[in-house]
């Protein structure tokens, strides 16, 4: 065990699945000179030379297909964005190659890749790079969706991403990175598809899932202040979906709140709510509430950002609506 | 937004209540809940629970005024707001006009979503999914309960205040309690030839004599015995007094249960269409209050231990003269027991008390001279008369009912064999 940050914990991630097996390679833009925008992939260049850690030009539908091509004649690509912002330039590759290989070729050429990168808000990056994209991709028959919420998680998600055999897409915190943890050593791999109740609790279920599990953590504190028992899910895989830990959870508290960076509309929240309005309506005493980013182009003005997000002080709001007591 | 506080129908017969008393006063905080006024229905004294929160903005009616079901008796909403649309012409006693409210155009009456139509008027009650189904699990009944949460929602914690069985019957018997039998030609014939003759009620009356020897000796041998003995929860030094004692009403009500699962053609209800036989004995038992009687019902007698139904009748009496009884446990039952017993009345006919089909009128136990064995030899006399509604009950079936009452009361371990 070690106290890591979410950085390194992805970077031991990619080092210790490149060490294991030469098929995995890493591809993007200032991947190997620069050691990633974000430091994700600091000395991998050094220690695994310029086959295997490949600085691109900056075009991301094309170093996208290129990790597509690879992948499907047998390499383990694990393609960078710079941001999921710029990912909108390569989406065709994600969902309309990537996502339908294996369906399309009757079952005969699958797609092992990894597309990684940040994704959601961070601090004043304005309306075009503050943006989650995990209910696009979510959306998609063919794709895994993983947004680990914690250093370990990082890592353990990684190294399960990597050795999936079908393409993945890894949307990481990009507000997370310098957040530190503990970090199991060595062989640690989170299940895809696993959700993690990272506080257990009676009154209320917070599902959430990326950053907002630091949100939901903070509002479980300040529900406890008062006396409410906040059961905090952090879905970690938004495709395929939990639903069992979901329903677990609920089935006891029978009131939740689903908290997520994005937007409302048709957001991650929406299918959790589907899941739990289907299969826990009896047990559910009051409406599910979400609590989501303000359904705006995220705002550049400092005070105005921080009103668009998602935070404690809203999600102890709306608990307190589901638990009749506001 | 303001929300109206109505005059609920706080019982199933209400049409109009007397608001008795103010619990807050204008400008006081409300909270969903919140017992605003005290109400006396036809049968009892009712809370008028608040639907909405914010303050007591106004009063509509002054304490001791009647007021029928569904109208405005008061406001609540946030402090400064404009209700005079709501209360202009309003039909209250106590409402005076605000000048703006005379001025003011006909605007409608706001609809706020915090303010229900009272849920005895026919509405949907609201209840969470989870309540619905906790209420089913403990046969509640959900039109019952007051919901504290938005628009009357009953939620969870709603269900913790409700009392089980007794909400059970009120309003929707749980399937499988009855059997409704249509009427066969016969029936109808009786039944209309019969309230020809008599009434709409056509009642005969069924007398016979019990000898109380036996049972008075297991009353006192009960009586000796416990609480010291028999009740588990009794400590030591406790006088057990006269508040654990067994009565002679309660061994009664105890037999005419059981008598009653023998003979389920004496527990049932006219119907018009048909007769409903019951299978559960909802027992009423009468009781004398200040400016009245009313009737409150042990529910599932037939079920329930002598030291249980004397208890509970103890605790209804008593709530009934306060006149605090809830409209579910004075209704729903299958069958009455009138006992004029403790006034030395030696026998009268009780009133039977529609839908139930019969009534058992229990007199005093009187010491006389007996012939037994052929010899006079002194004896404890009870007169049992059973008024039976004709159209479901008749003659022969209500005397083998009866017999079986006597024969259970001459020897009470048949009440548990």
């Amino acid at each position: 065990m070690a106290l890591l940050t979410y950085r390194d914990a992805l970077n031991a991630a990619l080092r210790e699945e490149m060490a294991l097996d030469d098929r995995v390679f890493l591809m993007g833009e200032e991947v190997a000179e620069y050691d990633g925008a974000y430091k994700v992939s600091r000395g991998l260049l050094k220690e695994f030379g310029p086959h295997r850690v490949v600085d691109t030009p900056i075009a991301e539908l094309g170093f996208a297909g290129i990790g597509v091509g690879a992948a499907m004649v047998g390499l383990r690509p694990v393609i960078e964005f710079m941001t999921w912002n710029f990912a909108l330039l390569a989406i065709d590759q994600v969902v309309n190659s990537a996502a339908k290989m294996r369906y399309m070729s009757g079952g005969q050429v699958g797609c092992p890749i990894v597309f990684r990168g940040p994704g959601g808000s961070a601090l004043q990056l304005a309306a075009q790079h503050s943006q989650s994209f995990e209910s696009w991709y979510a959306h998609i028959p063919g794709l895994k969706v993983l947004t680990p919420g914690t250093p370990a998680d990082a890592k353990g998600l990684l190294k399960s991403a990597i050795r999936d055999d079908d393409p993945v897409v890894f949307i990481e915190g990009e507000m997370l990175y310098n957040v530190k943890g503990e970090v199991p050593d060595g062989e640690h791999l989170v299940p895809i598809g696993k959700a993690e109740v990272k506080r257990a609790g009676a009154d209320v279920t917070l599902v959430c899932h990326s950053k907002t599990v630091t949100v939901a953590l903070k509002a479980a504190d300040l529900l406890a202040e008062e006396g409410i028992s906040a059961e905090v899910v952090d879905l970690r895989t938004i495709r395929p979906l939990d639903t069992d830990t979901i329903l677990n959870s609920v089935g006891r508290t029978h009131r939740c709140v689903v908290v997520e960076e994005g937007w409302v509309f048709a957001g991650v929240g929406a299918q959790v709510v589907d899941v739990i309005q289907q299969h826990a309506f009896d047990e559910l005493d009051a409406p599910v509430l979400r609590v989501t980013g303000a359904d705006v182009p995220m705002p550049y003005n400092k005070q105005l950002e921080r009103a668009s997000k998602a935070d404690p002080a809203k999600v102890v709001a709306a608990v307190k609506r589901v638990l009749y007591l506001a | 937004m303001a929300s109206k506080v109505l005059m609920e129908a706080l019982s199933p017969t209400m049409e109009e209540g007397r608001l008795v008393e103010w619990k807050k006063n204008e400008g006081d905080p409300i909270r969903i809940g919140d017992v605003i006024a005290e109400v006396e229905t036809d049968k009892a004294v009712m809370e008028l629970v608040a639907r909405a929160e914010g303050v007591l903005l106004k009063q509509l009616v002054p304490a001791g005024s009647t007021v029928a079901v569904a109208k405005l008796v008061g406001v609540v909403g946030q402090p400064g707001e404009d209700i005079s649309a709501m209360t202009g012409g309003a039909a209250a006693p106590a409402a005076t006009p605000s000048p703006a409210a005379v001025t003011a155009p006909p605007a409608p009456l706001p609809t706020s979503p915090a303010a229900p139509p009272p849920t005895a008027s026919g509405g949907r009650t609201k209840a969470s999914p989870l309540a619905r189904k906790v209420a089913r699990e403990r046969g509640l009944d959900l039109g019952a309960i007051a919901g504290s949460g938005p628009e009357g929602r009953v939620v969870l914690r709603d269900l913790d205040k409700a009392v089980p069985a007794a909400a059970a019957v009120f309003a929707a018997p749980v399937a499988g309690s009855f059997e409704d039998v249509p009427l066969s030609q016969i029936r109808k014939t009786i039944a209309k030839r019969l309230a020809q003759s008599i009434g709409p009620v056509p009642t005969f009356y069924l007398t016979t004599e019990v000898d109380m020897d036996r049972t008075w000796e297991a009353r006192e041998a009960l009586n000796e015995a416990g609480p010291r003995n028999m009740d588990p929860g009794f400590r030591r030094g406790d006088s057990g007094g006269d508040a654990g004692k067994i009565s002679f009403n309660d061994i009664i009500m105890k037999a005419t249960a059981a008598a009653l699962k023998a003979h389920p053609a004496c527990n049932a209800w006219w119907q018009d269409d048909c007769i409903r036989y019951w299978n559960e004995v909802h027992l009423s038992v009468a009781v004398a209050v200040e400016d009245g009687l009313i009737t409150p019902v042990v529910r599932h007698a037939d079920r329930k231990s002598l030291r249980e139904i004397s208890a509970e009748v103890k605790e209804l009496a008593g709530r009934a003269r306060e006149r605090r009884l809830k409209p579910e446990e004075y209704t729903g039952g299958t069958f009455s027991v009138s006992n004029l017993g403790m006034f030395d009345i030696d026998q009268f006919t009780a009133i039977i008390n529609p839908p139930e089909a019969g009534i058992l009128a229990v007199g005093s136990i009187v010491e006389q001279a007996v012939v037994k064995h052929g010899a006079v030899v002194p004896g404890r006399r009870l007169r049992l008369t059973m008024s039976c509604d004709h159209r479901v009950i008749d003659g022969a079936t209500g005397a083998a009912f009866l017999r079986t009452l006597k024969g259970m009361l001459e020897n009470p371990l048949a009440i548990v064999y």
